[in-house]
């Protein structure tokens, strides 16, 4: 790899970083609005509010950076960069063509799994060192919600790699057949799950549950600083649908032509963005104790049984 | 001094600084941090030398999991923000504690040295290899090891749910320990 193509590769990541977490963004916006018979943005650039969350940024940009005087100085400033690199690293491995992915790594599916937990971190920080009660619980919530969920999460995967016999997304997608739609289908749905609460999203985000506990562990960030945190979020769900396409659905793997493997698999990572969505703005959000029994009394034996069920699928070579 | 010796060497660096930060610090919350950056240079190490599943791995498990429960477990005993002097250790104990801990690295180290040659090379280890090591020749100790932490787990239970109930529902196992 030259040091051109090494550049041009990070620069396609941070990109695809700058973007593709807006257009999720936006497209909540909007398609949540029509879901409650509302309009959503209208007015910003023009077209149906699109350039909304450009404004936001500007505005964002503008805000004064705060840093609460009880706070612990240099966790409380660096949080939000923990919660953001990691996406980075995971969306740079994630492939979207045959052979195309910004870096292509051997055990790229550990990878991912690895960075999102690092990038979790993120929260616990800025949870703690704010130096605001309402910060700690959600910062408590958090961690109580990240220790059960990712198992599932862990487990789901793990069963696709066995299924797939790699460790590298490339070489899993590549490895997909339709058949594992039914196959993985157990599987898929932990993830899907446990990804949504992993991302503190509706119905599980009782770490940032607005009416109780104001904005839960961002409750003191101001500015850039909070924008890091949206960002991470929805960069978030960028890689986790990228991912659920790219391991459940097949990726590439699609009627249109080969040299547009590409499209189909952000068409399918933004179907599964918009699910994402359509969950928010379905289910109410879960209580602490239904939260944790969703996780331990049934994701954790669904995963554990789509595990035996991928393991004997292996062992008599379906 | 190849690139590889370099990117080692830092990586060793980061996992030695951010040890010593770790043990040396006042700041409780802050312990756990530096244990964070003192794991991610021994999974850093481990990248360089060609171990890319037993790194990534580690910061799976320890910085997704355990550093995770440890924050957990600190945030629900209320760490305060700000240096920790009421626990601070005496000079004696804090001499002694550096002795020991020096000593034990002279130990790694005399031990260790000899075995390596000087150079950083990148051993290509499929994940099979590793797979065939865990579940194949180390499959015994490592079920131990599992076995081990699932009898902590127990008498961690046993110790927090260790008063009984005035009523004597427990009276049968708990009546040595009635107060």
């Amino acid at each position: 790899m030259t040091l051109l193509e090494a550049a041009l590769r990070a620069a396609a990541a941070l990109a695809a970083f700058l973007v593709l977490p807006l257009l999720v963004g936006q497209a909540e916006h909007k398609v949540m609005a029509h879901m409650q018979g509302r309009l959503g943005p209208m007015y910003a650039g023009g077209f149906h509010g699109w350039a909304q969350l450009v404004a936001d940024g500007v505005k964002f940009v503008q805000k004064e950076d705060l840093t609460p005087a009880a706070a612990d100085r240099w966790v409380f400033r660096l949080a939000p960069a923990v919660a953001l690199v990691p996406y980075l690293v995971a969306l740079a491995t994630v492939p979207v063509h045959p052979g195309v992915a910004a870096a292509d790594v051997p055990g790229s599916v550990v990878l991912v799994l690895a960075a999102t937990s690092v990038g979790a971190l993120g929260t616990l920080m800025a949870g703690w060192s704010s130096a605001n009660k309402y910060s700690l619980i959600g910062g408590l919530r958090a961690a109580a919600q990240l220790v059960s969920y990712e198992l599932p999460i862990v487990l789901a995967v793990a069963s696709v790699a066995l299924a797939g016999g790699s460790l590298s997304l490339l070489g899993l997608a590549d490895a997909w057949t339709p058949w594992w739609l039914l196959w993985q289908l157990p599987g898929a749905v932990v993830f899907l799950v446990a990804a949504v609460a992993e991302l503190q999203r509706p119905p599980f985000d009782m770490p940032v549950a607005d009416a109780e506990i104001v904005m839960g562990a961002w409750t003191e960030y101001t500015g850039l600083r909070f924008a890091f945190f949206l960002l991470a979020e929805y960069a978030g769900i960028v890689v986790m649908s990228l991912l659920f396409a790219v391991l459940w659905l097949g990726g590439w793997h699609g009627p249109l032509p080969e040299a547009l493997g590409w499209l189909w698999t952000l068409l399918k990572g933004l179907v599964v963005a918009l699910v994402v969505v359509w969950v928010r703005v379905a289910w109410p959000r879960l209580r602490e104790d239904q939260l944790q029994r969703l996780a331990w009394v049934w994701l954790v034996p669904l995963a554990l049984l789509q595990l035996v069920l991928t393991g004997a699928g292996v062992v008599a070579g379906w | 001094m190849t690139p590889l010796d370099v990117a080692f060497a830092a990586c060793g660096l980061l996992a030695v600084v951010g040890g010593v930060l770790a043990v040396s610090t006042r700041h409780v919350v802050r312990a756990a941090l530096w244990l964070v950056v003192a794991l991610l240079g021994v999974a850093g190490a481990l990248l360089v030398l060609g171990g890319e599943l037993v790194a990534l791995v580690l910061v799976l498990v320890y910085v997704g999991a355990v550093v995770v429960l440890v924050l957990f477990a600190l945030m629900l005993t209320r760490a305060p923000i700000g240096p920790d002097r009421a626990h601070a250790a005496g000079p004696w104990r804090a001499a002694g504690a550096a002795a020991l801990g020096a000593a034990t690295a002279g130990l790694l180290a005399t031990v260790l040295v000899p075995l390596a040659d000087g150079t950083v090379a990148v051993a290509d280890v499929p994940s099979s290899a590793v797979a065939e090591q865990l579940f194949g020749t180390w499959v015994w100790p490592f079920e131990l090891l599992s076995l081990l932490l699932l009898a902590a787990l127990v008498g961690a239970l046993a110790v927090a749910r260790s008063r009984p109930a005035p009523s004597g529902a427990a009276a049968g196992e708990a009546a040595g320990e009635v107060p």
